[in-house]
């Protein structure tokens, strides 16, 4: 038979462990929300003039920000002007516009390659990049939010 | 040779003294009775050391880099480049820092396999390697967390992977990512979260398990492989084998001084996360094999990403891995089992050649 001290005792125990779980687990959960970091509210952009006609030359390429986006904006062999997302649908490198075989966007943390539709053609990426509009108003290239 | 006797008389005193309330002599004694297998093998009993001695020069370089660095965007790079250009054999000691980080991997990596290959996780040493393994995993965690630290760019884009590489998990990718970078993206945050892993976090966790490998080690005693013959009497861990080690320690400090003032670690353009990545980026060594996975992946394998293939088989050949000493019940009855061996040779295998195939293009 349990003597009243060994009782006394057991409730004791239990209760120290109930307030220890009940200040345990808040704490457990404040420290897991603290964790996660807040979402930033970025004023969204609708458009952004990327650059002047003049500051990208013919089969060559400039990186603008479009919010937070790295977007690339390409002025072709052909003459016109293309906007795609930088970010490599890979593992997230910035990809680069090179001028050779006709010109293509090249990423060179593993290798992945995009036409300048942005369509994935070679290598590791498993989606195109993301296109975006882009229209001449007099000297400044526009690129805008899809 | 005999000490002058009021000499010894002191030393006994100390000894007594330190005795009565530290348990020294009784510490001494546990020691002087361990004994090391001496066997065709015993070599790469050392490497264990060799690691414990790089672990030591990451904490006193990591401290010493502390007392410069600053863990924000705008003065990473710069703290680094006036710890580089400034601060009296700053550049040395950031070198010996990297460089001795490089060697506690392949240290680490050889005590590994080759505990693996001579079956010492076998009963009654689970926990030594349950715990050992996961101070390789910490000990790459290191790697990765003090790569972004300089904020240049190379470190910028190796953190923007490596941060990625988890996405591809079903339910949970998304939000480890999240953690780990602090945001949607690779920035100050990451930089800050980062750091307090590097510093404070990890190493807290490294020492306690540590701690905890070392005890157990001198508890269980050096396992000696199963059926290799022995080539002469048991080795006195003190003072023979740690004379070995000490020995080890001396010409393992100076490869690394060498290397350090050899080569010292240079640092790249300051970050920017809208700039293309650099032509040749690439990973540290001990990540290669990973590398080259994903490179050579396509991107979709039976509608799966590759990413995902990558991440299962890595989870899963990790875990397997971990548990390996309750997978090889034949060690545990003191049996070899050649396909556990073969296991072994195939993934050394497999991480030597993808390392060198990355290394090579």
């Amino acid at each position: 038979m349990q003597s009243s001290f060994e009782g006394r005792r057991s409730v004791l125990t239990k209760l120290l462990v109930g307030w220890t779980t009940l200040l345990v687990l808040p704490a457990l959960y404040v420290v897991g929300r603290y964790l996660v970091p807040p979402l930033r509210k970025v004023a969204e952009v609708s458009s952004i003039i990327a650059a002047r006609l003049s500051e990208i030359p013919l089969n060559s390429a400039k990186i603008v920000k479009l919010g937070r986006k790295p977007i690339i904006v390409v002025h072709t062999q052909s003459g016109d002007y293309r906007a795609f997302s930088a970010t490599c649908t890979h593992l997230g490198c910035i990809v680069e516009y090179r001028g050779d075989r006709g010109g293509y966007f090249h990423c060179n943390c593993h290798g992945g390659e995009y036409n300048l539709n942005g369509k994935n053609i070679s290598g590791p990426p498993p989606r195109p990049l993301t296109p975006y509009p882009v229209t001449i108003k007099g000297e400044d290239i526009i690129v805008s939010n899809t | 040779m005999h000490l002058n006797p009021r000499r010894n008389v002191i030393r006994n005193r100390v000894i007594a003294w330190l005795d009565e309330r530290i348990y020294l002599a009784s510490f001494q004694r546990f020691l002087q009775n361990k004994l090391v297998p001496n066997h065709k093998y015993t070599f790469w009993y050392l490497f264990g050391g060799l690691t414990l001695f790089f672990l030591i020069v990451q904490i006193v370089t990591g401290i010493l880099l502390l007392l410069y660095y600053k863990p924000t965007p705008e003065a990473a790079y710069e703290s680094v480049k006036h710890i580089i250009e400034d601060v009296p054999y700053g550049d040395f000691v950031r070198s010996v820092h990297v460089w001795s980080s490089h060697f506690m991997v392949g240290t680490i990596l050889v005590h590994m396999f080759s505990v693996y290959f001579m079956k010492a996780y076998r009963r009654p040493r689970e926990a030594i390697w349950l715990s050992g393994f996961v101070l390789l995993l910490l000990t790459l965690g290191f790697g990765f967390t003090g790569y972004l630290l300089p904020w240049d760019t190379t470190a910028f884009f190796a953190t923007e992977i490596g941060t990625e590489i988890p996405r591809s998990f079903p339910l949970i990718g998304g939000a480890i990512m999240f953690l780990l970078r602090g945001g949607s993206e690779v920035s100050g945050e990451t930089l800050t979260r980062l750091f307090a892993l590097h510093v404070v976090i990890l190493p807290l966790v490294v020492l306690l398990i540590v701690g905890f490998h070392l005890l157990l080690n001198q508890l269980h005693g050096t396992s000696k492989p199963i059926g290799v013959p022995e080539k002469g009497p048991p080795i006195a861990f003190l003072p023979t084998f740690v004379r070995r080690d000490w020995l080890t320690w001396l010409v393992a400090s100076v490869a690394l001084i060498a290397v350090a003032i050899g080569l010292p670690w240079g640092l790249g353009t300051k970050a920017d996360q809208f700039a293309p990545a650099p032509i040749g980026i690439r990973p540290e060594w001990y990540f290669w094999s990973l590398y080259q996975t994903l490179k050579v992946l396509p991107p979709r394998v039976l509608s799966f990403s590759g990413e995902l293939i990558v991440n299962l088989v890595l989870v899963l050949t990790g875990v397997c891995w971990w548990l390996i000493p309750f997978l090889d019940v034949n060690a545990a009855r003191e049996r070899r089992n050649p396909w556990f061996t073969l296991l072994g040779v195939i993934i050394v295998g497999y991480l030597v050649t993808m390392t060198l195939w990355a290394g090579l293009s």
